[in-house]
């Protein structure tokens, strides 16, 4: 029982601190993704994520990055052209890869996932971002 | 009493709106009717960042993901042998230009974004080449910015020739606003001038400043990406972007300070100021400033008589708005602005061809050429 007792315990602790570890780093990217940020996307996107009216889609509360996590990544990694649906608007833009490498993706998409209202604790890795390949 | 409440809400207005523009002395009006449509001559490009067109009649262009195209009988084939570019953020593979005397020297001058160097990232270069069938050749390294960095922002990369044969290009900021534009013995915020073969000009104005970089012509630029010579005063005509508001156009002249940041019609993406003035001795005002930005990109001035219509106007690409402007403009001061074509994407680049017709760069669209409308 005793035994029992001690496997719970350091389960229980090890959890926790893998818990605490993810948010740390969690935070830790979603700061270093708010400076990419206002160095590659602030100016067509704007301050608030609010974006431009019929010209560049709104990051903050758009349902297309809540539900399109990958194609999110894509973007961001290899561009996006074609028209695409944000909260219910038509966009058919033309953002270019910006050059920023597997780390700086994971980055500045913890930051917009988390920003303007925005809410993902579910981190994206600099890993999850390097499987994602081209279409 | 109904005077009182106007002023009441008057100055509740000027108290919770944060740093308070003033917006650009005339507004962008849409024509009732344009007498001009646009044809697509070469489709499907994504981002055109600059355009030349060869004596044979075909088209040079260059993309900023870093291929260069020859656009030769309908058909787009990739000519090889550029140095390595380095795209990142706003930079990339960048402007193109022909030497004024191209049919005798067979020159072609580019800017690209480079990693040549110490230091990670990377700067605006220009080199010049000839083109030996598909392929680059004989390339000269003119002139590389730096330091390097990784920062996204503002390379400038515009290159014009003017009447006496110098060769001007821009650099941008950098994203180093409070460093680089106001400091000529840095690169970045500046316009410099070369002779054709990179030289520095020896009546350049900071010749015989030690310390200063010799090849820069004006300063206190924020990221000029529209120049162009005026074709009948021979002045070099820049515009360039503004943080939100406060884009310009501006002539440029030997040793001018044009006074990004320290003056500026702009206030941060933020809406936050960074500056409390918009004029300063030793400055130069702009000849026109843009509230609120239209993100402007290439420049050119109509004299061809195709276009009646447009006789002397200066056209400004709106990355934006999607949309070419056309300014009005006498005696260096703008009367009239309109809105060209709107929605046709983001113009990044307007031409003037040998053949005198316009032609201008739209992402994600192609190159567009102007003709007049024949109903």
């Amino acid at each position: 029982m005793k035994i029992f007792l001690l496997i719970v315990f350091s389960g229980l602790t090890i959890f926790g601190a893998v818990t605490i570890t993810q948010q740390d780093s969690l935070q830790e990217s979603i700061t270093r993704g708010q400076e990419i940020y206002t160095d590659f996307c602030i100016n067509c996107h704007m301050a608030n994520g609010e974006g431009v009216e019929k010209t560049y889609p709104p990051l903050a509360k758009s349902d297309y990055l809540q539900n399109n996590r990958e194609a999110s990544i894509r973007a961001i990694k290899y561009g996006q052209r074609g028209e695409i649906t944000v909260n219910g608007k038509a966009y058919n833009g033309n953002m270019t890869p910006m050059g920023l490498d597997d780390k700086e993706v994971a980055d500045v998409m913890n930051f917009i996932n988390n920003s303007w209202g925005n809410s993902n604790t579910k981190i994206v890795t600099e890993e999850e971002v390097a499987a994602v390949k081209k279409q | 009493m109904k005077q009182f409440t106007s002023i009441l809400v008057f100055t509740l207005m000027c108290l919770y709106s944060c740093a308070q523009q003033q917006p650009s002395e005339i507004s962008a009006e849409t024509p009732t009717k344009i007498n001009y449509v646009t044809e697509v001559v070469v489709p499907d490009l994504n981002i055109p960042w600059g355009m030349e067109f060869l004596p044979d009649g075909s088209m040079l262009v260059t993309e900023k993901t870093g291929t260069l195209i020859h656009f030769k009988d309908g058909k787009k084939n990739t000519i090889e042998g550029l140095p390595e570019v380095y795209v990142r953020g706003q930079g990339g593979l960048m402007d193109i230009k022909l030497h004024p005397d191209y049919e005798n020297n067979g020159w072609i001058y580019f800017s690209y974004g480079s990693a040549e160097g110490d230091g990670d990232g990377g700067n605006t270069a220009i080199i010049r080449a000839k083109l030996n069938g598909s392929t680059l050749s004989d390339i000269e390294h003119l002139y590389k910015g730096v330091p390097n960095t990784k920062k996204g922002q503002h390379w400038g990369s515009r290159i014009e020739f003017d009447k006496e044969g110098y060769l001007y290009f821009s650099i941008g900021d950098r994203g180093n606003r409070d460093v680089n534009p106001q400091d000529i013995t840095r690169d970045g915020g500046k316009i410099y001038r070369l002779n054709d073969d990179g030289s520095v000009p020896e009546d350049n104005p900071f010749v015989g400043n030690a310390d200063a970089k010799s090849a820069i012509f004006s300063y206190g630029h924020r990221n000029p990406q529209g120049m162009v010579m005026h074709p009948k005063t021979g002045k070099i005509w820049v515009n360039e972007h503004g943080p939100k508001g406060g884009d310009e156009i501006n002539i440029v002249k030997k040793g001018n300070n044009y006074g990004w940041p320290v003056i500026s019609y702009g206030i941060n993406y933020s809406g936050t100021k960074f500056t409390e003035i918009t004029e300063k001795e030793g400055m130069e005002q702009p000849l026109f400033y843009w509230v609120p930005s239209i993100a402007p990109s290439g420049i050119a001035i109509v004299y061809s008589d195709n276009y009646p219509d447009w006789q002397g106007s200066v056209l400004v690409g709106s990355l934006k708005f999607q949309y070419l402007e056309r300014l009005v403009v006498k005696d260096n001061k703008v009367t009239k602005r309109e809105k060209l074509f709107e929605g046709l994407g983001r113009f990044r680049n307007i031409k003037q061809a040998p053949d005198g017709y316009l032609y201008a760069g739209v992402e994600g669209v192609g190159i567009v050429k102007i003709v007049p409308d024949s109903f």
